[in-house]
């Protein structure tokens, strides 16, 4: 009698959504272990797979969580400024113009081989995506320093409702390649392809985070802690909060920018060139931002990857047991991870609780 | 008989619905000629912009502002009185619409149906809307803030996926042609001839009823039902009770303001408004797609807030109104301006419009190659701007406007 008192003075709301997670990971651990002995080959492709997928899901989590940090708002423009940046990289290196010139693209006819004047390419369009963002963060964030959060994070959704009717409507995106020099190409493993951009992806993650984590020792990177910490606090110890908001609109864009770019490649999409569903990368991969909790560079990652597990191994080995889900489920496993996610933890895995005052 | 403005001497005067009778005499000539609107009488239809909405081809987007203000007043509830910000209003809308064309629609080789009358698919829609929300809420009221608002987007896209599945396609129809549902006439049950037919022309008394008049009226009355309902809420108990746990939810629940029931009626009711706006939906454009619920409405329900005023019932109704109709202006504008020769206006559309080649901004031809956009496209472009202006302008919205203009006339000439 006691100890079942006991049991029941237990908060029964904390438990049972930790049990059952527990459970879930215990029977996907065991399920994994099943696949891995059954057929290695495959299970190494979709675990690369999920990882190229998740890495891509991190780059823009990560340009999420900095603009967070830095201006404590959700940018949802973040999905118009990667496909911005996917066409810049497309007018840089496909169409071979400036671009909104007809000013033939210098870079192309440097010579050298394929891969380092797309490398170029690349850096250019990066510095232009840093360009939109500096300019959208002074002309539209910069005047609401101060205003309910809330109206920021809209005003970011009115961005990115106009960035999509010129991305879509006046650049008219049908099918832009990108020039991507690996193709959809990849190496065997056993019978197995493994893409060159899975890979990438995963470099392109853990170079951007590496440069991050040193960025926020730097003095600029405490200064924008500073800021993420208490803005006025900031401003009175000196810090331009408008610089710091600069630079993290900036990052955020070319981050964007990035994930726009992997977006257009496989595991995400098999087209390599820039299209409508481009954009939509930013609301794919919310889910593992707020998985990972809004302000956590490290969740952003974690997140990321979790999400892109979830989302590959679904799609991989569940396809012939949930018809009723309707075709092309996996789009909407990361929203149900994420859902369950936030009734374990209501501020994401890293994020801070927002402490409450009466 | 005006009173004094701003003297109250009991607590039960400052409450009312219209405390002046000012407010009370403005209003009453205000409903009457909405409700006479439609109609070409000699008196009503000669004030200038009442003749004009009240022309044939405009009483269709002026039936949608009502349809999309009563989805407005419940998120308003939602999110300007309880401040819970939710982008998922288009889903609940979508599950209303759904509901409404499972129990009205016809049954088919590939669809779903029980062909019930309006009187039952009307509150069912509502009312599943609701369950809805009352089944999300337990995951929704511990969320806060951005967190809520990224959920509930993530249900948007949910709904839109589930609306594509075998079992989705047979409630609402193909994916991009969706279903036909056409159930605005009141009937008593099942039987052929509708009790009120308000799909056809029709002849009421001794004047002929065109099919766009008689639903222009049905929406009012619903509308303005709606809108009593939501005012009630906001002036009584539960009403302060939420603007309490929008203001510090914890010194609310430390006042004895249950918190968790209270948000969890606020998703209930919100959610309510929203199916029952859905339903009306798909029954005035007379099909439903899924897709139409997409994030771009949820969107133009935040923005709706935000232009109108949020945390009042008028601001929600002129937000509707102004959001839905200034593009339909923008439109005729265009549409007017291409014919106009000579003068100002001449020299305004040789300025603004193009067929492409020459110089222009807006592109009418039917193919827009290049770099101008069409008029669609612009009044898009132009609903972004608007939300960005209006955030960083005037936060409080259009009925912010209006309380600055009022209160500067009413200490005139001490007004600075």
């Amino acid at each position: 009698m006691a100890a079942a008192l006991r049991l029941e003075a237990v908060d029964p709301r904390r438990n049972a959504p930790l049990a059952f997670l527990t459970g879930l990971v215990g029977a996907a651990l065991v399920f994994g272990a099943v696949q891995l002995a059954n057929d290695p080959g495959l299970f190494l492709q979709t675990f690369m797979k999920s990882m190229g997928l998740g890495s891509t899901y991190a780059l823009i989590a990560l340009g999420f969580v900095l603009i967070f940090k830095a201006t404590q708002t959700v940018n949802f423009a973040q999905g118009a400024l990667a496909a911005t940046g996917a066409l810049f990289l497309s007018f840089l290196a496909t169409d071979g113009n400036i671009p909104f010139t007809s000013v033939s693209n210098p870079i192309n006819s440097l010579g050298g081989p394929g891969w380092m004047s797309w490398g170029l390419n690349v850096i250019v369009a990066l510095a232009f995506a840093a360009a939109v963002g500096l300019v959208v963060e002074r002309l539209a964030i910069r005047p609401m320093i101060g205003e309910p959060l809330f109206s920021v994070a809209v005003i970011t959704l009115g961005l990115e409702i106009m960035f999509r009717v010129f991305n879509n409507d006046a650049v008219e995106v049908e099918f832009r390649p990108l020039g991507v020099p690996w193709l959809a190409n990849g190496f065997k493993v056993g019978d197995r392809l493994i893409n060159w951009s899975f890979i990438a992806a995963m470099v392109t993650a853990a170079a951007a985070f590496v440069a991050v984590y040193f960025f926020y020792r730097s003095r600029l990177g405490i200064a924008m802690r500073a800021v993420a910490f208490d803005q006025e606090a900031a401003m009175a110890q000196g810090v331009s909060v408008g610089r710091v908001f600069a630079i993290a609109w900036a990052a955020g864009a070319v981050l964007a920018a990035v994930g726009g770019i992997f977006a257009t490649q496989p595991p995400v999409a098999q087209t390599l060139s820039v299209d409508q569903e481009t954009a939509n990368i930013a609301f794919r991969a919310l889910p593992a931002v707020i998985l990972g909790g809004l302000d956590s560079a490290s969740g952003a990652l974690l997140g990321g990857l979790i999400v892109g597990v979830a989302e590959i191994y679904a799609g991989q080995y569940a396809a012939g047991n949930v018809s009723w889900l309707g075709a092309g489920y996996p789009l909407i496993v990361p929203y149900i991870v994420m859902i369950i996610g936030l009734l374990i933890r209501p501020y994401g895995l890293f994020g801070t609780p927002e402490i409450r005052r009466v | 008989m005006f009173g004094r403005p701003n003297l109250y001497t009991a607590y039960r005067q400052e409450i009312r619905m219209l405390p002046t009778w000012t407010q009370r005499s403005l209003f009453a000539v205000f409903m009457a000629v909405l409700f006479l609107l439609p109609f070409d009488l000699p008196v009503i239809s000669h004030i200038p912009v009442v003749r004009f909405l009240g022309d044939g081809e405009w009483l269709r987007p002026m039936a949608l502002v009502m349809v999309l203000a009563i989805a407005a007043l419940g998120l308003n509830l939602l999110s300007g009185l309880a401040g819970q910000v939710s982008l998922g209003h288009a889903f609940f809308m979508g599950v209303g619409a759904c509901a409404a064309v499972y129990l009205g629609g016809s049954s088919g080789e590939t669809t779903w149906g029980h062909s019930l009358p309006i009187w039952i698919w009307l509150p069912g829609a509502g009312l599943t809307a609701a369950l809805v929300g009352v089944i999300v809420s337990p995951v929704a009221v511990r969320l806060r803030g951005l967190y809520l608002a990224i959920v509930t987007l993530g249900l948007v896209f949910l709904g839109i996926h589930f609306g594509n599945t075998s079992w989705g396609r047979r409630i609402a129809g193909p994916p991009a042609l969706g279903r036909e549902f056409q159930g605005l006439d009141i009937r008593l049950w099942k039987e052929e001839k509708p009790l009120i037919n308000v799909g056809g022309d029709g002849h009421w008394l001794w004047f002929d009823v065109s099919d766009g008049q008689k639903r222009y009226l049905f929406l009012l009355v619903v509308t303005i039902l709606m809108a009593v309902v939501a005012k009630n809420l906001t002036r009584t108990r539960t009403g302060r009770a939420l603007q309490a746990i929008r203001d510090r939810d914890i010194a609310a629940e430390v006042m004895g303001v249950p918190e968790f029931r209270y948000k969890l009626m606020a998703f209930a009711v919100s959610s309510f408004f929203a199916g029952l706006s859905g339903a009306l939906f798909a029954a005035l454009s007379q099909r439903l797609l899924a897709t139409d619920f997409g994030l771009f409405l949820s969107v133009e329900f935040i923005a709706i807030l935000l232009i109108g005023g949020a945390g009042t019932t008028a601001g929600p109704l002129i937000g509707t109104f102004f959001v839905v109709m200034v593009p339909q202006f923008v439109e005729a504008f265009t549409e007017w301006l291409e014919d106009a020769e000579g003068g100002l206006f001449g020299a305004l559309s040789e300025l603004v419009l193009t067929e492409g080649g020459d110089f222009g901004i807006i592109n009418t031809a039917i193919q827009t190659p290049g770099w101008t956009l069409s008029v669609f496209d612009w009044n898009i472009v132009l609903f972004g701007a608007l939300i960005v202006v209006f955030l960083i302008v005037e936060p409080l919205g259009l009925f912010g406007i209006w309380v600055r203009i009022r209160n500067y006339w009413k200490r005139w000439p001490f007004s600075y």
